[in-house]
């Protein structure tokens, strides 16, 4: 083979490599995207500082709640009120409601997600039941406080905002050693 | 590469040192290095899946022959889909291509071989591994993987013990793709005649080198892609896995970053065998060759760009969906630019419609139904009713169907005589064609409409009123199978010499033909252009109908 074909296979070589290493690049970029920008709904997991703001009572928007428990688990998991109305700026507190119906301990994680994405961003809350893993006794059961405000910044065409969340329990995907805060 | 002055015929010179025929028996196909019998093993194992992937076809549409249950269960059906994808594209659609490469690109570009003749063999002979692994799952407990060619988390992590023979079978696939694109651009960019400069090569030569460089870039990419589900699936990452922070849409994007490209690997060569038959047929300069290199660099570079609109659906925001759209459209440019030569090509050409170029009459005009549905789904806010329907179904067919697979069949009809010394027969050509071209009609044409009245896509059942529309689609889908086999017969009769087909071939076998591949005798002999040859206008696309050469193709 003569060395220009010896150095474009060598390039070409390297391409693949870099791009092997792009495709996992690509999850740090995603990432930092969907934290700038709020990109799928995803929300921060670490309580937000709850700064005085302005409360704006010319808006109110409507939050509801979502549940769902993840793999057909019979669990009961609820929102205690389906929807409230807030006005942004105001902070609130709301409490969901879950027991373990099965016959076992077992410790269980909540992870949320906001719609539309663009409210993502500015959906802050400063207490809620998803920051930490939650342990069930067999049949026991739960009233988990969420305090959450939205920030006055919210895009003012936003009028209803969905806060979701999926129950999973800990042991199907994580074993001991992973971390009790989920890598955002 | 040395440059050697010489004025001899170089396919009449001896070959004193070394250089020899073919081994004889099994070995020869085993330890072969040589392009052809390479290109040769790539498009029989293409064609072996093909009929793989049809007969899975055929389970699918005889099971949506009518509404309701019954001759598979859901869980296979869904098996079906899976698999008939991954065979079509990794199996049939994408070695046909390495092989018409293997045999056409040294041949066109007037060099011996390869640059990677070891490798070459390697890349060919993972692919029986890869897929042996693959449809060996049909027959594990459990069954094959049945969430989607697209394997999407969470619901392909439920596979069973099928999902690491999935992962690394395609990882084989995606080695013998890599290994196959670096060879043949590190070839067209090392070892092409003197006087072939990038701007005169043929055009399935172009097509092939940007080809080579999307799947350099983007196979990689879907290995990274398949190694993160297998580690969420066995070594408890969280890539995809909600409950650890993951996030299951990243997936969707990273595939759709190698899945856009991809599509445009399956559909870029055969621009370039289209490029060539069309003023084959037509007896005239292919028009705009400029333009057609710069479309194709287009459309590839495009195809980076836009592959969030096959996730419109999933949410993203208001900008990105314009964009999307925007850039999706955007490719029409480029498509319109190559299909308009193509027609002017044909302006005042005197034609003839031999079966290579019924092929590839009708994939222009095909493709283009399929491009125009493309531009459809392009459009966001409609995708949201088109989105995982029937409509999407046909949509891709037409490309990938009349789409590549015709501008395959072309490529054979048009190079099989230069192959094997021996012509098809021309009146099986053409009830294949007619055949061929009135079925895959048939099949996909009604497809649109089940899928804008909202039949929706991998679901075995459907609701009543779209009984026509599958009734014929399926009708269409038997008949397109069996229809292939007049193709195989008239190929197979030319490798063998059934039917008493004999030899004897001019070197150029259609007069209107032009390039280097047929300065060589016919059957092309086992080594060709151990010399460079020396690259006369009249073999050249872009400049063979300028004075200067059809003066001299009236001398020679």
């Amino acid at each position: 083979m003569n060395t220009g074909a010896r150095r474009s296979t060598f390039k070409f070589v390297l391409v693949v490599a870099g791009m092997f290493g792009f495709g996992f690049a690509l999850v740090p970029m995603y990432n930092a995207l969907c934290d700038a920008i709020g990109l799928n709904g995803k929300v921060k997991m670490q309580a937000a500082v709850a700064e005085p703001v302005q409360v704006d009572t010319s808006r109110t928007v409507t939050v509801q709640f979502v549940t769902t428990v993840n793999g057909g688990k019979p669990w009961q998991f609820r929102a205690e009120e389906t929807s409230v109305k807030v006005h942004p700026g105001e902070m609130r507190a709301v409490k969901f409601y879950a027991r373990n119906t099965e016959n076992r301990d077992l410790v269980a994680q909540a992870v949320p997600n906001v719609a539309p994405m663009e409210a993502a961003k500015h959906m802050r809350k400063t207490d809620c039941f998803c920051f930490n893993q939650q342990p069930f006794a067999a049949g026991e059961e739960k009233h988990m406080p969420v305090v959450f405000m939205l920030d006055p910044a919210l895009p003012k065409d936003v009028d209803t905002v969905t806060l979701s969340y999926t129950f999973f329990e800990v042991e199907q995907v994580a074993h001991q050693g992973a971390p009790a805060q989920p890598k955002i | 590469m040395a440059h050697h002055d010489h004025a001899h015929d170089d396919h009449a010179h001896d070959h004193d040192h070394e250089h020899h025929g073919p081994e004889k028996g099994i070995m020869r196909w085993i330890k072969t290095t040589n392009h052809k019998d390479l290109g040769t093993l790539y498009l029989f194992f293409a064609f072996t899946m093909f009929f793989i992937g049809g007969l899975m076809s055929l389970v699918i549409r005889a099971e949506l022959f009518h509404p309701g249950l019954q001759f598979v269960d859901p869980e296979f059906f869904n098996q079906m889909t899976t698999m008939h994808a991954l065979v079509m594209i990794f199996g049939g659609v994408m070695p046909a291509w390495v092989g018409l490469a293997n045999w056409m690109v040294p041949m066109m570009i007037g060099c011996s071989d390869l640059a990677l003749p070891r490798i070459n063999n390697w890349g060919f002979w993972i692919l029986p591994f890869a897929f042996t692994m693959l449809l060996g799952t049909l027959f594990m407990e459990g069954g094959s993987p049945a969430g989607g060619w697209t394997m999407y988390p969470p619901l392909v992590l439920q596979t069973g013990n099928a999902f690491p023979f999935l992962i690394f079978a395609v990882h084989l696939m995606g080695i013998s793709s890599i290994t196959g694109a670096i060879n043949v651009a590190v070839t067209i960019l090392n070892m092409r005649a003197p006087g072939m400069s990038l701007l005169k090569m043929p055009l399935f030569v172009w097509t092939w080198l940007i080809t080579a460089y999307l799947l350099i870039a983007v196979m990689p990419v879907l290995a990274g892609a398949v190694t993160m589900l297998l580690t969420d699936k066995y070594f408890l990452t969280s890539f995809f896995t909600a409950a650890g922070g993951g996030d299951p849409v990243m997936f969707q994007h990273i595939f759709w970053f190698f899945g856009h490209p991809e599509v445009y690997i399956l559909i870029l060569p055969a621009f370039g065998i289209v490029s060539t038959i069309i003023p084959t047929f037509a007896r005239k300069a292919l028009f705009g060759y400029d333009s057609m290199v710069y479309a194709v660099a287009s459309i590839a570079f495009l195809s980076f760009i836009v592959w969030a609109h096959h996730m419109f659906t999933v949410g993203m925001p208001l900008a990105g969906e314009l964009f999307f759209m925007f850039a999706t459209m955007l490719i029409a440019v480029p498509t319109g630019v190559k299909v308009f030569n193509w027609v002017a090509t044909m302006w005042k050409g005197s034609m003839t419609f031999e079966s290579p170029m019924l092929f590839a009459l009708a994939f222009v005009f095909l493709f283009t139904i399929g491009g125009f549905s493309g531009l459809m789904l392009a459009i966001t806010p409609v995708d949201f009713q088109y989105h995982d329907t029937y409509f999407v179904v046909a949509h891709f067919h037409y490309v990938l169907v009349p789409g590549a697979v015709f501008a395959i069949l072309a490529g054979v009809y048009y190079w099989i005589p230069k192959w094997t010394g021996r012509m098809y027969s021309e009146k099986w050509g053409k009830i294949h064609f007619w055949l061929s071209a009135i079925f895959i009609n048939i099949t996909f044409f009604p497809q649109h409409f089940a899928g804008l009245a909202g039949m929706q896509r991998r679901v075995p059942d459907y609701a009543v009123q779209f009984v026509d529309w599958n009734v014929w689609s399926t009708i269409g889908a038997f008949g397109f199978f069996l229809a292939q086999f007049i193709f195989i017969i008239n190929m197979l009769a030319c490798c063998y010499g059934w039917f008493g087909r004999k030899q004897g071939l001019p070197d150029r076998v259609w007069e209107g033909a032009h390039g280097l591949e047929w300065t060589v005798p016919s059957p092309a002999p086992y080594h060709t252009f151990e010399e460079p040859p020396v690259v006369s206008d009249n073999e050249l696309t872009a400049a063979h109908d300028s004075v200067d050469a059809l003066d001299h193709h009236k001398l020679s």
